[in-house]
């Protein structure tokens, strides 16, 4: 049979799109940010402030306080007393109308909210538009319903409170880890204290304003903010009775180690290095969109981004050259364009780090391909990349890079990709793209992770549990198993 | 001339083979009839035989149907019933009285029948379809850790075992179980009823030994994905939790009264699970007008 040529996508047009950026004039922001303790804005005991970034322009937006010890401890006691005297005794129908009343607030000022989300952390406006702040509120919207429910939830078990609940977030999904943290604790019957990564503490801060506003009790909900040491004192801290945390596994395994012998309960959201496998009987143009949806989504900063590529080898000249065009059109720019498909890079740090697994890609023999796109000379970007040519052994195929970074493989029969696929610490997420049924249900059931997408791909829901298997950590977060981790009986 | 009676020597239990500890180690056990056993002080180095022989079993023993797991912990208690006597003995020469060993040896059977029920019907009550906000069909469903190290209960022969290693295989996991110290003998004997029950081998491995010398190594193999400590020492607990870290283990600590009724169910079953989310879309079919 004569060998086909691969058809080129024609993406290729005179039109341009015209910028289009989201308005910025209607948000309401402070020159200056206090804690937030037992309902109330206090200064930080070290009276040290920190300045937040826009990573798109390296322009100061706001001052952020930075939390000490002393600080951590009085947003624990007020945590403490608000438990005690207030929302473990009130009763549960009461506390679900709070929890459905902030959901309402963020929906009320969701484009507020987007709008921030974008300036500080760098994500495309359509983005956190259309997932981040909608997940956000539905997600304290579903849990609100629970809070009077639990006892249908546990078949033959009385669940019970554990007290207050110390919960660290990253900087990838500000708001909505913020919610996924927040919403089931509160509904569970427990009181929070939470920090949010530095390089993005606004939208919490303004959840912190959403709280007041909304009349939750005093200390129910306290959020301070800070770099690592104030994530470390919370993990120490002796009244807190347990600890969530989303973030890389290796300071989740430091924190599982710090809490070793105590009684502490834990949930870990760690990191991932979601295979992606396409086979030759997919429907290419739509396995080609949820590749780049996989990896390019919100800059790749994704735990359960699909940052491995697994392609059967009949069909990888194809996909590639696809993959490719589509590469092209992909818009890196201003995340504050409606048009832009990647916006900029969480921090300077997080760039470096990018830059530094595309140095190693490239010593370590894997051909790197990029899109000729221009980036912007300010801020921190990164074109959309993917390597060829890579295989198990290199340290792009096995580490998290958390970027726009895509590392492909090829491969022939189902049980060399679940071998592969498989044969990583890692086992967040998992993708499979297939027109067959009985071969989803093969793949599925054998890959060794918590979400897997069958012809889809990056999809959330208040309602769906998320969470990892080995090395991502343990728990889950959303739907009826993410109350357990908030419960004892 | 009195007859001389055949001893058994106490062997461990690995990937359905009865070796002694490679070391070539013992520790002296005296039995209540005056006789001496030289149980096994098996090493980190069985230890690791034994998960090697646990991650391999693994695939198969979770992929059987459940139904035939359930019918495999069903054999087990059948086998178990039919050498009651054996355990009756051993029990008795452990220091059990013979109410007290009547009640551990039936309350083991018991538990076995038990779980044997849960293997197709745990999947049932803890999956879910989730109603998400997309076309999509989504569900999710427990599915078994791998590989779990289990430090038995020391106060117990062979009751603190059962209540163990069957809810840990019922969700289709295998396991390397370190039997009580000062209360080996039982734990091989169960072994043996474990090879003739149609359990594959390598699903449960039993090693007889130290707890000091082996916690550290049962809780930082980097293959092994959940830890269980049935007992209470508080400075080894906080050294299993560090080394849980390592490869981020499942811990639990399981100190508990075995004999209590209360002390089984499905959530013995359910600590020992992940829960696995699909999705997968559901098509639009645009046309206007379709009912049904």
């Amino acid at each position: 049979m004569a060998k086909k040529e691969a058809k080129k996508l024609e993406y290729f047009t005179d039109w341009k799109y015209a910028p289009s950026p989201e308005a910025t004039d209607h948000i309401r922001l402070q020159k200056q940010y206090d804690l937030f303790i037992n309902g109330k804005f206090v200064k930080p005991n070290s009276g040290k402030y920190f300045d937040t970034i826009n990573p798109a322009t390296e322009e100061k937006i706001s001052s952020i306080a930075e939390a000490n010890d002393k600080d951590v401890d009085s947003a624990v006691k007020a945590a403490r007393g608000a438990y005690d005297k207030t929302w473990s005794k009130m009763p549960a129908k009461e506390r679900a109308k709070y929890i459905y009343r902030i959901a309402r607030l963020i929906q009320e000022r969701a484009r507020e909210l987007s709008v921030i989300e974008t300036l500080d952390g760098g994500k495309s406006i359509r983005e956190s538009r259309d997932i981040d702040v909608p997940l956000a509120a539905n997600h304290f919207f579903y849990y609100a319903g629970w809070a009077d429910k639990l006892e249908y939830a546990f078949p033959n078990r009385q669940p019970k409170s554990l007290g207050v609940a110390g919960q660290v977030i990253p900087w990838n999904f500000p708001l909505l880890m913020a919610a996924w943290k927040i919403a089931p604790a509160l509904a569970t019957g427990n009181t929070v204290v939470l920090k949010p990564a530095e390089t993005t503490s606004l939208t919490a801060l303004k959840l912190a304003e959403i709280i007041q506003e909304s009349g939750l009790p005093d200390g129910v909900v306290n959020i301070i903010t800070g770099h690592g040491p104030v994530g470390a004192s919370m993990v120490n801290h002796k009244d807190i009775n347990k600890i969530a945390f989303t973030g890389s596994t290796g300071v989740g395994k430091w924190i599982q180690k710090a809490i070793a012998g105590t009684d502490k309960k834990l949930t870990l959201e760690l990191g991932g290095k979601a295979a992606n496998i396409i086979f030759e009987d997919a429907p290419i143009n739509q396995a080609v969109e949820g590749i780049i949806n996989g990896i390019f989504f919100n800059q790749g900063h994704v735990c359960c981004a699909g940052s491995r590529l697994f392609v059967q080898e009949s069909v990888a000249e194809e996909v590639i050259k696809k993959l490719k065009d589509r590469l092209e059109t992909l818009i890196v720019g201003d995340p504050l364009d409606k048009n832009t498909d990647i916006g900029a890079i969480n921090s300077k740090m997080q760039l470096n780090k990018i830059n530094e697994y595309l140095k190693i890609g490239v010593n370590d023999g894997a051909e790197m391909y990029q899109s000729s796109c221009s980036i912007p000379k300010k801020g921190f970007f990164v074109r959309p990349t993917l390597f060829l040519n890579t295989s198990q052994s290199h340290r792009i195929s096995q580490e998290e890079i958390f970027g726009p970074v895509l590392a492909i493989q090829t491969f022939r029969t189902i049980e060399e990709v679940i071998e592969k696929a498989n044969n990583i610490p890692y086992g967040l997420s998992a993708g499979v793209w297939t027109d067959k049924g009985s071969r989803i249900f093969n793949l599925t059931s054998k890959l060794r992770a918590g979400v897997v997408w069958a012809n889809t791909y990056n999809k959330f829901d208040p309602t769906s549990p998320f969470g990892g298997y080995k090395e991502s950590g343990f728990g889950r977060e959303g739907g009826l198993h993410g109350l357990m981790p908030y419960l004892k009986f | 001339m009195e007859r001389i009676e055949v001893l058994k020597t106490y062997k461990i239990f690995i990937g359905g083979q009865f070796p002694r500890t490679e070391s070539g180690r013992y520790y002296p056990l005296k039995l209540k009839n005056n006789m001496t056993v030289n149980v096994s002080l098996s090493s980190r180095k069985d230890y690791r035989n034994a998960v090697i022989a646990a991650r391999g079993a693994f695939s198969g023993w979770s992929a059987r149907a459940a139904f035939n797991r359930g019918q495999i912990l069903y054999r087990i208690a059948e086998m178990l019933e039919g050498r009651k006597e054996q355990f009756l003995e051993e029990l008795k020469q452990l220091g059990y009285t013979p109410t007290a060993a009547k009640k551990e040896v039936e309350q083991s059977i018991d538990r076995l029948v038990y779980y044997a029920g849960w293997c197709d019907k745990y999947q049932q009550l803890f999956s879910s379809v989730n109603p998400v906000a997309t076309s999509h069909f989504n569900f999710s469903v427990p599915e078994p850790m791998g590989v779990v190290a289990i430090l038995a209960d020391e106060s117990s022969a062979l009751l603190g075992l059962v209540s163990v290693i069957a809810p840990a295989i019922a969700g289709g996991n295998t396991c390397i179980v370190l039997a009580s110290e000062s209360k080996p003998t039982c734990s091989i004997t169960f072994a043996e009823v474990i090879a003739t029950s149609d359990v594959p081998g390598g699903v449960v491995n039993i090693v007889t030994g130290s707890r000091k010398e082996l916690h550290s190594h049962f809780s930082s193999h980097m293959d092994v994905n959940a830890i269980i400590n049935c007992n209470t020492e508080k400075d080894f607990n906080k050294t299993i939790g560090e080394n849980a870290s390592l490869n981020v283990k499942r811990v639990f600590t399981w100190n508990r009264n075995w004999s209590d009724e209360k002390e089984q169910g499905p959530y013995y079953i359910t600590d020992l699970q992940e829960i696995k989310t699909t999705w997968h879309p559901i098509e639009n079919i645009g046309v206007s007008g379709i009912k049904y």
